[in-house]
């Protein structure tokens, strides 16, 4: 196996017909500000993916300890969340899956918006009804997923349809893994988006693997960004490990979108560094050296690196970077486990604007037990 | 003769009928090198090589569709759907491919293949980890309906179902995947599909359940037994179609009273049938309403989850209140 050997062909280009857009050079002493990104700018995509990578720790910790149920952590994924994020406006909407979560952050949303819903507490903006991953605040603009894959790419298009229709300048951000390339939905949403030249840019999260299956396994294509031509969607395959690459070519994206010139499909190669999630284990499918090859890429590392060569990075502010970050993620965790859980009540709510006659009774005869059995242990019998 | 899980047992029938037939063909996410989320397809690929055992792409439609295809060209494909919340991608495929073919070529063409899939809450899946759909398949003419509850039974159904010459829905209950042990016989084993099984004997009550729901019932009548003294009897009905009128009734006038139990919600669930059953053919013999006691009409919930699902409190309570009938 040998994924991983396309990102060493450095093309150092920011043009969108090329096969691999790079921008960062490793090996370079020095480096340029990019056009349109100041230090500043840099300095704060960098923090935004420490804070995904700390609160990715602090989940698997959480975890492990049994304090949350599951977690799905993105590491190794920081760059193409937090590049494509920077790169959008406001206004503009996303219909992620469950690997985009360090959006939120990026975009404003407070820590404990995160941290509620692991806990699926009484806060939880899902009110407990969804298991960690399935994240949704609408102040940001982050729809509300399934776990059922791609079928919210279709909803994408459709959102950045209506936007269209109503003269809005929203553009719709939309992820899907490898995997999710081979859903129904994938070739709906890519048939609709062309053909209505919607607003959206579609973001393939290639990270190699879904769960066990290598992309090699799941599409016989080379290159999974060519699937934009078959239904005449300009597409590009971006360094994904590379945040200023990733930045660019969203920025690109979204400028042709905010033109009226339609739907790209950019393809961002990247690698899941940690197990698909807290139930699997990727030693079963995968040799340590290719991860070993991978972690050698790492976006947070080539960033820092990036950052040396433009002066702009010392240990100091390192250290002090993730410390604080690293104190805020247990400060708000701790805080979300101590919420109580969702009361049985609200178990009936939001099924419908109105509850039904019907409901309202079922709900009624199980509260009117609550006090009867209290079940305060799950599979216990307490009588 | 070995003692085995419920996974165990499904393991046992895939290699069992593989070693049988060189026909049967497994296929489905993660179903190979990996041997499944659950491990239900360990050591097969191993054993039996890539081209019988195999990962595929994410799409339940392609695997589905193909196996379709597979089955009307001769071979006996086993798919699996890697949880039945993922199955509603093939619905179209299932409902009205799979189940129409025969009918809809005068006989010429078939489709005798399982599609196995686990279902049910039970391992904190919320929404979509939990459901449990069997209620739109057992409304699909065309299709069989299977839900074993006991490892014996998983073997011998599912080597039924692979063995048979009609399309199988084969649901498993994940959440007592490894909970359950029991019985396995070696080797060649069926169990036929269609009869019910009488879990426990009783004269007072009778509870119809399946799957999942058939441990927890049996921790309820067992605490009816011992507080309240009430004999109740547990029909684990196995086959949900073709479904065991005979069964039902006999041991509904037996006892004259029924309770119904299933994790789906409770409106045009599954269970609504076997009380549609009861009533039409032997409303005569009844001592009290039909009780059914089913998922709340709502989506599945992650937190509550304890609360959502049947548990032995609820069918408790529910014993009671049909057996308090004056
Ligand atoms: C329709 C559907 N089928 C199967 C699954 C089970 N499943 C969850 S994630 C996953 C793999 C997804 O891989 P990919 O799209 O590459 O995304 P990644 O997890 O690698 O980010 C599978 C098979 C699902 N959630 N939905």
């Amino acid at each position: 196996m040998d994924r991983g050997l396309t990102l060493d062909k450095h093309k150092g280009n920011t043009s969108m017909s090329d096969n691999l857009l790079q921008v960062i050079q490793d090996n370079a002493k020095t480096a340029k500000l990019p056009p349109g990104l100041s230090e500043a700018d840099i300095k704060r995509m960098y923090e935004g993916m420490v804070m995904v990578r700390a609160y990715d720790e602090r989940q698997k910790k959480l975890q492990r300890s049994g304090r949350i149920g599951f977690c799905v952590t993105s590491t190794g994924e920081e760059a193409v969340q937090i590049g494509t994020a920077a790169a959008l406006e406001p206004a503009d909407w996303i219909y992620p899956y469950y690997r985009q979560y360090g959006m939120l952050m990026y975009r404003g949303a407070s820590l404990d918006v995160l941290a509620n819903h692991l806990f699926g507490n009484t806060t939880d903006l899902a009110k407990g009804r969804q298991m960690p991953a399935h994240y949704t605040h609408k102040e940001t603009n982050f729809v509300s997923f399934s776990s059922v894959i791609g079928t919210h790419l279709t909803h994408a298009v459709g959102t950045a349809m209506a936007a269209q229709y109503k003269g809005d300048d929203v553009v719709v951000a939309t992820y899907i893994g490898d995997g999710g390339t081979s859903s129904n939905d994938f070739h709906a949403a890519l048939t609709f988006a062309g053909v209505r030249k919607a607003p959206v840019v579609f973001f393939i999260v290639n990270n190699q693997y879904a769960i066990s299956l290598p992309v090699e396994k799941q599409c016989a294509a080379e290159s999974l960004h060519t699937k934009g031509a078959g239904y005449g969607i300009p597409a590009i395959r971006v360094d994904g490990n590379d945040i200023i690459a990733v930045y660019q070519a969203a920025q690109e994206a979204y400028a042709r979108a905010r033109r009226g010139e339609g739907p790209t499909l950019v393809e961002l190669l990247t690698y899941r560094a940690g197990p698909h999630s807290s139930s699997d284990d990727p030693s079963r499918y995968r040799s340590q050296e290719e991860m070993d090859e991978w972690n050698a890429k790492d976006p947070l590392e080539r960033c820092k690196r990036f950052m040396q060569q433009l002066g702009i990075w010392t240990e100091a502010y390192e250290t002090q970077l993730w410390e604080s970050i690293r104190e805020k993620m247990v400060e708000f965790t701790n805080a979300a486990e101590k919420i109580d859980e969702p009361s049985w009540e609200t178990m009936f709510d939001d099924v419908y604007a109105e509850l039904p006659d019907a409901l309202r009774r079922q709900r009624d005869e199980l509260i009117a037990t609550e006090s009867e059995f209290p079940r305060d242990n799950e599979g216990e019998f307490p009588l | 003769m070995a003692t085995k899980t419920l996974l165990q047992g499904i393991n046992d029938a895939l290699h069992t009928e593989m070693g049988r037939d060189e026909r049967v063909l497994i296929f489905g996410e993660d179903v190979g090198l990996n041997e499944g989320v659950f491990r239900a397809t360990t050591d097969l690929q191993k054993e039996f090589g890539e081209e019988r055992v195999f990962s595929t792409p994410l799409t339940e439609t392609g695997i589905v569709g193909a196996a379709i295809g597979m089955a009307v060209y001769g071979l006996k494909p086993v798919p699996e759907i890697q949880f039945s919340d993922f199955i509603y991608p093939a619905f179209d495929q299932i409902v009205s491919e799979m189940a129409k073919f025969r009918y809809r070529s005068g006989g010429e063409y078939t489709c005798p293949m399982v599609i196995r899939t686990p279902y049910g809450g039970g391992i904190r899946g919320g929404l979509y980890h939990s459901q449990s759909p069997e209620a739109y398949f057992t409304h699909t003419p065309g299709l069989k309906v299977v839900i074993p509850s006991t490892p014996g039974d998983a073997k011998g159904l599912l080597a039924s179902a692979i063995r048979g010459e009609d399309p199988v829905i084969f649901m498993e209950p994940k959440k007592i995947y490894r909970a359950v042990k029991g019985d396995v016989p070696d080797g060649d084993y069926t169990v036929p599909i269609g009869p019910a099984r009488v879990a426990r004997e009783g004269t007072d009550l009778s509870i119809f359940c399946y799957g999942a729901m058939v441990p927890v019932c049996e921790m309820a009548a067992e605490k009816a037994q011992e507080k309240d003294g009430f004999n109740v009897e547990i029909i684990d009905l196995r086959t949900l179609y073709p479904i065991d009128e005979t069964a039902i009734l006999q041991s509904v006038r037996k006892t004259g009273r029924a309770l119904i139990v299933y994790e789906a919600p409770k409106t045009c669930g599954y269970g609504s049938e076997i009380a549609a059953i009861i009533a039409e053919q032997a409303v005569d013999s009844l001592e009290a309403p039909i009780k059914r006691i089913g998922g709340f009409d709502i989506p599945f919930p992650y937190t509550l989850e304890k609360i959502y699902v049947p548990d032995a409190i609820r069918v408790y309570l529910g014993i009671k209140d049909v057996l308090d009938y004056a």
